[in-house]
């Protein structure tokens, strides 16, 4: 009986071998974050400018919040997006600058145009773990009582917009009412 | 037509691995000596075919001929012609026929080297190693070609190779790095060949050790390669990140080491057979499993190709069959492996195995920390990182117990050491490793710091024991000379890794707490302090590459009012992509590199940087190639020549007894 003990070598890939197996198949993309219907994580920390901010500073109407950083060239590519959303008032958007350094963030919006309400500054990445960020970009659609209602991760470019958000936010507004 | 013909020939190849994986395999369980005595023509087929098939891939990089999938998605008509060249690996396809072209390059070694090994053990050791070629080669023509044409219509221009890669650390890296982790795949095929004979005795150690060996060696520099090429291309001033691409080969070298070490037990004693067997295995499963994590997307890394499923779901098929084969192999016959000596509790076995079990677990909680986070997605569908913290929380102390084993373990004796005398041996050298400890940091650095004590006093405790035992050794020969000639060269490339392993410790434990770094904004004039250094800017110009546009910066370097040479960090735009690029400089030096990277330029010609200054990081990689020479001599050692010559000769006589009745 002691020569079991050589399946177990065996026994134990055969298990490691199944979970990757299943790893193969998880959609790593748009994996719904466990904070989804939960409220926003508190916090108290300061914004990309060097004012304090916490949780009732956040609009109190269905917001985005954007993880972004300087570093980050999908962040450029979305852009856009943002700066449209926010110049034509369609819907407030919070920024996390997450894992950056101040000057550079403030470069960066200096030299593209700042679409954000304000920025929370999330240097060493705690108020991330907190949301359970996978890396800029990703945005959070939080609704008015401050509870996040949607994820996405990566670039939210316009087809995004259309195809995500709309239906959503259009969901969400028809709840409230 | 041209790229057809490297098509032809890797069908060609994979055919002739059929043969390979067969025949003499089913030649040595039947004694079949004319199946078996095809291993070696076959082997070199293989190996002359995938050369022509990599030949021809390297000639349509070279000739911009973008109608070649690949080449079109990796080259660019303004690359440099080193870059063309290198581009073949830059993706998944050129990089795996390069991973299976060095596999077959092993396997010719192999058919080479292996003159003084019976015929039915050389068979099954490149039989196996044909099985993982057919393997290999399959996966290529079923899901990632190489040599996929776009028609009918080929871009008139390529995409470019990712300008990240575009660097001496793309030439270098990968193939060092496939050349170490594909070498372990001839261990594995050396311990399957042992399993399948049923011959479990030590001799398959003793032929497999100057492979374990070589493979390790090229395997530690591939890494340190890695190392050093992260630290200066990507501009973070780390040399190690814990990324989930850069652990599977960690794994692999641990489970390496442990295994060089265990073969070395196997050899001398005759025990630790079935865990040496095992340790085989599992280093090359490491190899796989990185192959596997990089090329199916399973995490997402900086290093991850395109990802595509069913070549996950293909190369986990090669993982199930070949480790799962494997250790099933390993559990029939295992059981009749028996250790024909027995030893005391305190001898060299248990030091060896103790220095085993400590590799193993540091390779098992690497293991557990890279896939952890997946593991869990799967089990709960909730999200958690795993980050450096957790690796060094583990990693460090384990680390840290295995250098205080490896000071005694080359002193103590094989069966039976007396728990007196080693203690006489080294309790004065343990108190002057912490003297040295505690005060040499602060002799050069001025400052206390644990981790520099700890380091340092590690070190020391390395090579004072290590001066002890060669003093032992030598003390009772007629000169210093004399003795030193009389240790076999095995035991100085021991010696010499070990070297590397105190030079290491050196670099890591200085580098990680002395480093110090500043981000500022300068214009052309102004300069930065740090430490006792003066960075001063003296503006950017704009200049011209092959391939790039760019800003180059000037910076004047002084200490202490003495000046130093200059450093010329870089801002680069690719034309063809259009990416941002920075290159670092770096003023490299023995005891502290000095580096600036830069990041935008303002208004005024002003631009945001960052300077470091990083001491005793160059002593990590030093200690690498020290770890690496140290393998490679020990292999060399005339133990394994003069056996080979031995045993050659018994051959011929035996081939001499054969012909009469062949002819």
């Amino acid at each position: 009986m002691s020569n079991l003990k050589f399946y177990i070598p065996a026994v134990a890939f055969l298990a490691i071998a199944g979970l990757l197996w299943r790893g193969l198949y998880l959609d790593t993309r748009t994996l719904p974050s466990m904070l989804i219907d939960k409220p926003m994580p508190s916090f108290a920390l300061a914004t990309v400018d060097g004012e304090a901010v916490s949780n009732i500073d956040l609009p109190d109407q269905i917001f985005l919040l954007n993880v972004w950083g300087s570093y980050c060239l999908p962040c450029l590519v979305e852009h856009p997006t943002f700066m449209r959303l926010s110049e034509e008032g369609e819907i407030p958007v919070v920024g996390v600058n997450y894992k950056d350094r101040n000057e550079l963030a403030q470069d960066w919006l200096e030299t593209n145009g700042n679409p954000f309400s304000f920025s929370i500054e999330d240097l060493d990445g705690r108020f991330g773990i907190d949301l359970g960020v996978y890396g800029a970009p990703e945005t959070y659609l939080v609704d008015s009582d401050g509870v996040i209602r949607y994820r996405h991760v990566s670039v939210l470019d316009e087809t995004v917009w259309q195809e995500e958000f709309i239906p959503a936010i259009t969901e969400l507004r028809a709840e409230s009412n | 037509m041209i790229p057809e013909l490297g098509q032809f020939s890797l069908i060609l190849a994979f055919c002739l691995s059929i043969l390979l994986g067969t025949l003499p395999i089913i030649g040595a369980a039947r004694n079949n000596v004319l199946w078996m005595s095809l291993a070696r023509p076959l082997a070199a087929g293989v190996f002359v075919f995938l050369g022509l098939s990599i030949g021809i891939l390297a000639y349509a990089f070279a000739t911009d001929d973008f109608s070649v999938q690949i080449v079109a998605a990796q080259s660019n008509s303004l690359l440099p012609m080193h870059y063309k060249l290198t581009a073949l690996w830059g993706g998944h396809e050129g990089s795996f026929l390069l991973w299976t072209f060095m596999l077959s390059g092993w396997m010719l070694a192999v058919s080479i080297y292996s003159k003084s090994m019976p015929i039915e053990f050389v068979s099954r050791v490149l039989g196996v190693l044909g099985v993982l070629c057919v393997a290999y080669i399959l996966f290529m023509l079923a899901t990632s070609n190489p040599f996929m044409r776009i028609v009918p219509l080929p871009p008139a221009d390529g995409s470019d190779l990712n300008t990240a890669l575009q660097d001496f650390g793309f030439i270098v890296h990968p193939p060092t790095l496939y050349m170490g982790y594909v070498g372990f795949s001839v261990v594995f095929a050396f311990a399957i060949a042992a399993l399948l004979s049923g011959r479990l005795d030590a001799a398959w150690a003793r032929w497999s050790r100057p492979w374990a060996n070589i493979a390790w060696a090229v395997l530690t520099i591939g890494i340190a390669l890695g190392s050093w090429w992260a630290y200066y291309e990507l501009g973070w001033g780390g040399w190690w990140a814990w990324d989930p691409v850069e652990n599977p080969p960690l794994i692999t070298w641990l489970f390496g080491t442990a295994l060089i070490h265990s073969l070395a037990v196997t050899e001398k004693r005759g025990v630790f057979k079935s865990w040496t067997v095992l340790l085989a295995i599992l280093a090359f499963s490491g190899s796989l499993l990185g192959t596997f994590i990089t090329r199916s997307g399973l995490l997402t890394s900086v290093h991850a190709f395109a990802t595509d499923p069913t070549r996950g779901v293909f190369i986990l098929g090669i993982l199930g069959l070949a480790v799962g084969g494997s250790l099933l192999l390993y559990a029939f016959r295992a059981p009749l492996m028996k250790s024909e000596f027995g030893f005391g509790l305190v001898s060299r076995e248990v030091f060896l195995l103790t220095n085993n079990v400590l590799l193993v677990v540091a390779a098992a909680s690497v293991f557990l920390g890279t896939l952890f986070p997946m593991v869990y997605q799967a089990l709960t569908d909730d999200l958690i990182s795993i980050g450096p913290p957790y690796f060094n929380f583990i990693f460090v102390p384990l680390m840290i117990i295995l250098v205080l084993f490896l000071g005694v373990g080359p002193m103590s004796r094989w069966k039976r050491t007396s728990t007196a005398y080693l203690f006489q041996q080294v309790a004065k050298l343990a108190i002057a490793s912490l003297v040295i400890g505690v005060v040499l940091p602060l002799l050069v650095l001025f400052e206390f710091s644990l981790a520099a004590t700890v380091s340092v006093a590690l070190a020391a405790w390395i090579v004072l024991t290590m001066g002890k035992d060669i003093a032992n050794k030598i003390a009772n020969k007629d000169s210093v000379a004399k003795g030193l000639r009389s240790l076999p060269l095995s035991y100085y490339g021991m010696q010499t890794a070990h070297i590397g392993v105190a030079i290491m410790l050196i670099g890591i434990g200085l580098t990680s707490y002395f480093s110090s770094e500043r981000s500022v904004l300068l214009n052309p004039g102004e300069s930065v302090e740090l430490g006792s250094y003066s960075f001063q800017f003296e503006g950017s110009e704009a200049f011209r590459g092959p391939n790039y546009i760019g800003d180059r910066a000037t910076f004047l370097v002084s200490r202490n009012g003495n000046s130093l040479p200059s450093l010329y960090p870089e801002r680069r735009i690719y034309l063809a992509s259009g990416t941002p690029s920075t290159e670092m400089a770096i003023d490299a030096g023995f005891l502290r590199d000095l580096f600036i990277t830069l990041g935008e330029e303002k208004e005024g010609g002003g631009w945001t940087m960052t300077v470091y200054v990083k001491p005793f990081i160059r002593w990590i990689w030093l200690g690498s190639i020290f770890m690496a020479l140290g393998g490679t001599v020990a292999a060399f050692d005339k133990r394994y020549r003069r056996l080979r010559q031995r045993k050659s000769a018994q051959e011929k006589e035996q081939l001499g007894a054969l012909q009469p009745t062949a002819t």
